[in-house]
């Protein structure tokens, strides 16, 4: 029974009618909480947490990049759970789901690469290397670019959904190939400190700006995601009389 | 505790502060972008639905 009204409660928040105002009313407190993770993983960062012992300050770079890069294969876990979603119940939110989410994924692969290398430039003498873990998520990176551009070079856009989401799809496999890529190859890249079962090799006063600085990150992507949803819920569904009313309502 | 010192982080300060730039100009834009957008959206199903007005 339970899955009933749980079936129920999705199917009316995945109308776009429903979901709009809601992601309205979510938005301010979701930017709140971001604002408020962002000064404290700040804080932990730039003030308490110790200089590395070997990299010294640069280890700071760490509480950007690590969460970025952690963020772009989250983001694109969701993008390709949205599009499979989308082919498989069709469900027109999903597909702007997915939509929002391949600027966000890429954004933050991106700022993963740079800060890569502006940590790699001072710690191993090099911007760039064509290591396994810097090459796969280049090739991340291109993944959502590409998926961009095939979006956008498709009219129609259910279609473009449809062909944006099989591209995520086989771009999948991208990821495990990321995240054990330090253990498949002999890599430049450090291995994985957190997340090793039952071996902590890191200490709190790194582990806990990491962790806020990744929760904020987490926040962040469902607020960008938001903003950029109800854009294109907007755009979608202006032949329906609830757009026209609430667009005329606000002059 | 010294803010110059501070600043200059260990003499790695292009290095670091360079990476918090990185991340405020993407945090900052993704949200920027989607705001400016919802305007233009807004402005133009504003006209699109005064020229389906005048159709009718």
């Amino acid at each position: 029974m339970v899955e009933i009204y749980i079936l129920i409660g999705m199917h009316k928040y995945a109308s776009p009618k429903t979901f709009y105002p809601l992601a309205g009313t979510l938005i301010p407190w979701l930017a709140g909480a971001t604002v408020l993770l962002l000064a404290l993983g700040l804080y932990l960062g730039l003030f308490v947490a110790p200089p590395d012992y070997q990299q010294g300050e640069t280890v700071r770079i760490m509480f950007i990049h690590v969460p970025a890069a952690w963020m772009s294969m989250f983001v694109y876990a969701v993008m390709a759970a949205a599009g499979a979603a989308a082919l498989v119940w069709n469900v027109k939110l999903m597909e702007t789901l997915a939509s929002a989410c391949a600027p966000i994924g890429a954004s933050f692969t991106l700022l993963a690469l740079i800060t890569g290398s502006l940590w790699g430039k001072p710690m191993w003498g090099a911007w760039w290397v064509w290591d396994a873990r810097l090459t796969s998520e280049l090739i991340l990176f291109f993944l959502y670019i590409g998926v961009m551009a095939l979006r956008a070079s498709i009219d129609d856009p259910r279609r473009a959904a449809r062909a944006a989401a099989i591209l995520a799809l086989v771009g999948v496999v991208n990821i495990p190939v990321i995240h054990f890529s330090v253990e498949w190859w002999n890599t430049l890249h450090q291995p994985a400190s957190v997340g090793r079962m039952g071996k902590p090799t890191i200490h709190l006063s790194i582990l806990m700006p990491l962790l806020t600085m990744a929760v904020a990150f987490t926040f962040y992507f469902l607020t960008a995601a938001l903003l950029r949803m109800r854009n294109e819920i907007l755009e979608r569904e202006k032949h329906t009389s609830w757009v026209q009313e609430l667009v005329e309502s606000r002059r | 505790m010294n803010w110059a010192e501070f600043f200059s982080m260990g003499g790695y300060a292009l290095y670091v502060w360079s990476s918090y730039a990185a991340a405020a100009v993407v945090l900052l834009l993704n949200i920027a972008l989607p705001l400016r957008r919802r305007d233009a959206v807004l402005n133009a199903l504003r006209e699109f639905y005064r020229l389906k007005g005048r159709s009718r």
